[in-house]
């Protein structure tokens, strides 16, 4: 590793709105779920098949369940999102940075999507559709009342800037 | 205008002796009547050319009456003109080949409507063939008919469908591009198809057929009413441009109804026939690009399907020869050969290309048998791409590729679809392209002539510089990421647009108006932020072009996502293209540039950290 990593990391801005705290227990929901398929898939490995990587798969995917689970904290709070005055700006990731800034004119829908789990703690996902599939703007673990608000909030802007395709 | 009088085609008297066969051909027209577009965008239903379901199809059809017709000819004959068995008979049989020959009339063809026959069933087969035939055509007319188009002031709408009604309304300013096909088939009948596209899956109006003149008299009213100019302007304008004394409807400025002596029918058909482009006063007559067959051929052979066809050929004599592996050679000659066809069929399809501006946008034609005539609304471009395959870099060519909303059916240039705009130019080609599809960059419009000249340097710089030259640099830690194309890495900003130099190998310069920049990501992975780089990628509606910058220093980065994000609002908020004469001076209505924001041809980080 770079003697001074941090240094080289990609900041912008301060004043990042943070997702909701609860949205941990989604990441570490899923980070769980999929240590567990994993293991699954190992454990056929090791009694189906017979395979003599068996055991080390299962193994790594403990391992890989077990570093999800530590960075899953990080992982919530590197989400965050800005309302600039004619844009929105996104972030999230740890390891793989992505700021993204989209022109509320821009806007061509916004979708509010709740999974079980999400649902059980009081939580949406927002996310910002533009004409350019790879804008890719969807906000996780928001709460449902600041979602349906952000969602309100981001549709009157894009009314009031409103731009062609 | 009565929807039952007004045929398919909708032409003018003068044209309605070509259509003997058509059906509800009304009597005549009244020859005052207004010029065509405007008669045809008056707001009314109006139908489709009366040969649309010929061509969309019934010649299949045709082919089947013609086949049966031609089988039954003796028997018809005889029937009406019964001359008992003789020597007609056995002429009939003459061309079979005699396989029935055993039983039933001697010299049967062998085929089923002669076995029919032979089996005392003629009537019942007669009356079945000719009701399927009936019906046939009864379901063709039928279709015809429901299909009916009209075109108002701000949309156009189409209803079609016999049992399923279909009906779908455009608005004309959502309009990405006009496409213009005229096939060969469609143009022995003097018929073409328009299509309005819009943006989105399968979003386009589709008008197949109409009369080949009344199309570009169509789309030069579509891309008025588009435009936003005033009508009233639009007469003026059309008053002006009229020194044949044409009534100065409105969107007609066109010879079509001028008092001089028509010529007759079949040189009209034979004008049309020939005409790559037939109507002269929308377009300016000088195409600003030429490509003459010997650079067209070239750029076929030294293209990468040459590369890899010369690899197959090797590998098939090589087989052949040394291994004795003769299947191979079975298995592989025929796509071998096959794929001359595909020379050939590039070849055809970007003949005659052309590429000019008219005040509604740029408009693009080829095609030697199909021609093509495509046309792109100003503000309608979201991505350019300029790009040199290596093979062409000796001979000095380039091609020109663009991110569209809006998505034809038909394809364009060399079979591709609608966004390779020049399939193969010179460096000079490129400038004058590129000052066709943003004006604000590159030849066309700034005024100050240091101005002009910076960007013009720009551009080129863009396309052969290995460094600098008024673009970003790339600190030379890019090299563990871009081995050999770090150096050329680099940005530069025009007051509408971004411009993207990549590629050391394949050179490309990418062009990302600011006013159609969907939105902007800057990234960073663990290698990036190792080497303390970051890449931008430039998110535009998806095309062939991907506007991505690998990558760049991460100050760098970050001070270009602070200025184009902020560049890109502007840009959006001062962009009126969509209703592109709608403004206070119709004069400038081709220039989209932005005069609000400065020039600033000079990047954040000159050549520096290196």
């Amino acid at each position: 590793m770079n003697p001074a990593p941090d240094s080289h990391r990609l900041s912008y801005g301060t004043q990042w709105r943070r997702v909701s705290p609860k949205y941990v227990a989604v990441e570490i929901a899923a980070s769980i779920i999929a240590g567990v398929v994993l293991a699954a898939v190992s454990v056929f490995f090791i009694l189906v098949v017979r395979a003599w990587f068996g055991w080390w798969m299962l193994g790594a995917s403990i391992a890989i369940m077990i570093v999800l689970l530590i960075v899953a904290p990080r992982r919530a709070r590197a989400i965050g999102y800005q309302l600039r005055d004619d844009d929105l700006l996104f972030r999230r990731g740890i390891m793989f940075l992505r700021i993204v800034a989209v022109p509320y004119g821009r806007m061509q829908l916004i979708d509010i999507n709740r999974g079980p789990l999400g649902r059980a703690l009081g939580l949406s996902d927002l996310k910002f559709v533009t004409a350019a599939a790879t804008s890719g703007v969807a906000i996780p673990g928001l709460p449902e009342a600041e979602a349906d608000a952000l969602r309100d909030q981001l549709i009157g802007l894009a009314e009031a800037r409103r731009t062609g395709l | 205008m009565t929807v039952n009088g007004e045929t398919a085609s909708g032409e003018t008297a003068p044209d309605m002796p070509d259509m003997p066969g058509a059906p509800g051909v009304p009597s005549s027209m009244p020859p005052s009547l207004p010029p065509v577009a405007a008669h045809l965008a008056d707001g009314e239903w109006h139908r489709l050319h009366w040969a649309s379901p010929l061509l969309k199809g019934g010649f299949v059809l045709v082919a089947v009456l013609a086949f049966i017709l031609t089988n039954l000819r003796e028997r018809l004959v005889e029937l009406f003109i019964p001359t008992g068995p003789g020597p007609g008979d056995g002429g009939g049989g003459g061309s079979g080949g005699g396989g029935q020959g055993g039983r039933g009339n001697p010299g049967d063809n062998g085929d089923i409507v002669s076995l029919v026959y032979s089996h005392g069933q003629t009537g019942i087969a007669i009356l079945i063939i000719f009701g399927v035939i009936l019906v046939a055509i009864a379901a063709f007319a039928l279709a015809w008919r429901m299909h009916s188009f009209r075109i108002g002031s701000d949309a156009v709408e189409v209803k079609s469908g016999v049992l399923f009604r279909h009906n779908r309304q455009a608005r004309l300013d959502r309009i990405q591009g006009i496409h213009i096909t005229r096939p060969l088939f469609a143009r022995l009948f003097g018929a073409a198809r328009i299509e309005l596209t819009v943006a989105g899956q399968d979003a386009k109006v589709e008008l197949a057929y109409l009369g080949s003149s009344q199309v570009d008299e169509l789309r030069r009213e579509i891309l008025r009413r588009a435009s936003g100019v005033l009508e009233s302007e639009a007469r003026a304008a059309a008053q002006a441009a009229d020194d044949a004394g044409v009534g100065a409807t409105v969107g007609d400025a066109s010879g079509f109804g001028s008092p001089e002596p028509r010529p007759g029918i079949l040189n009209r058909r034979l004008g049309e026939f020939l005409a790559p482009e037939l109507d002269p006063d929308a377009a300016p007559p000088e195409s600003v690009v030429k490509i003459t067959p010997l650079r067209l051929i070239g750029s076929l052979v030294l293209s990468e399907f040459t590369v890899v066809l010369l690899l197959v050929i090797a590998a098939l004599v090589v087989s052949t020869v040394f291994a004795h592996h003769t299947f191979i050679l079975f298995l592989l000659l025929p796509s071998v050969i096959g794929s001359l066809g595909y020379y050939s069929r590039r070849f055809t399809k970007s003949l005659r290309y052309s590429i000019a501006g008219t005040p509604d946008g740029v408009r693009v034609g080829f095609g030697l048998f199909t021609i093509n005539n495509d046309t792109l609304p100003p503000g309608r471009i979201h991505a350019i791409e300029v790009t040199q395959p290596i093979l062409w870099r000796p001979a000095g060519w380039w091609m020109i590729r663009i991110n569209r909303a809006g998505h034809a059916s038909s394809h364009g240039g060399a079979g591709q679809p609608h966004t390779l705009l020049l399939p193969v130019g010179r460096v000079a080609d490129v400038e004058r392209v590129l000052g066709l599809l943003l004006p604000g960059l590159a030849v066309a419009s700034p005024t100050d002539a240091s101005d002009q000249q910076q960007l013009q340097r720009l551009v080129l710089a863009g396309l052969t510089a290995r460094h600098g030259a008024g673009f970003s640099s790339t600190p030379a830690r890019g090299f563990w990421l871009r081995p050999l194309s770090w150096r050329r890495t680099g940005f530069a900003v025009t007051p509408d647009a971004v411009l993207l130099r990549t590629g050391f190998v394949w050179r490309r310069l990418s062009v990302v108006p600011l006013a159609r920049l969907q939105s902007l990501h800057v990234t960073q992975g663990p290698v990036r932020r190792v080497l303390d780089l970051a890449a931008l990628d430039f998110n535009t509606i998806a095309g062939p072009v991907r506007a991505k910058l690998g990558v760049i220093d991460r100050r760098a980065a970050v001070a270009a996502f602070t200025e184009l994000s902020a560049g890109a609002v502007l840009a959006a908020r001062a962009d009126d293209s969509h209703r592109w004469a709608g403004r206070a001076t119709p004069a400038l209505h081709a220039s989209d540039d932005n005069p609000l924001v400065p020039l600033l041809p000079t990047p954040e980080h000159p050549e520096t950290d290196r």
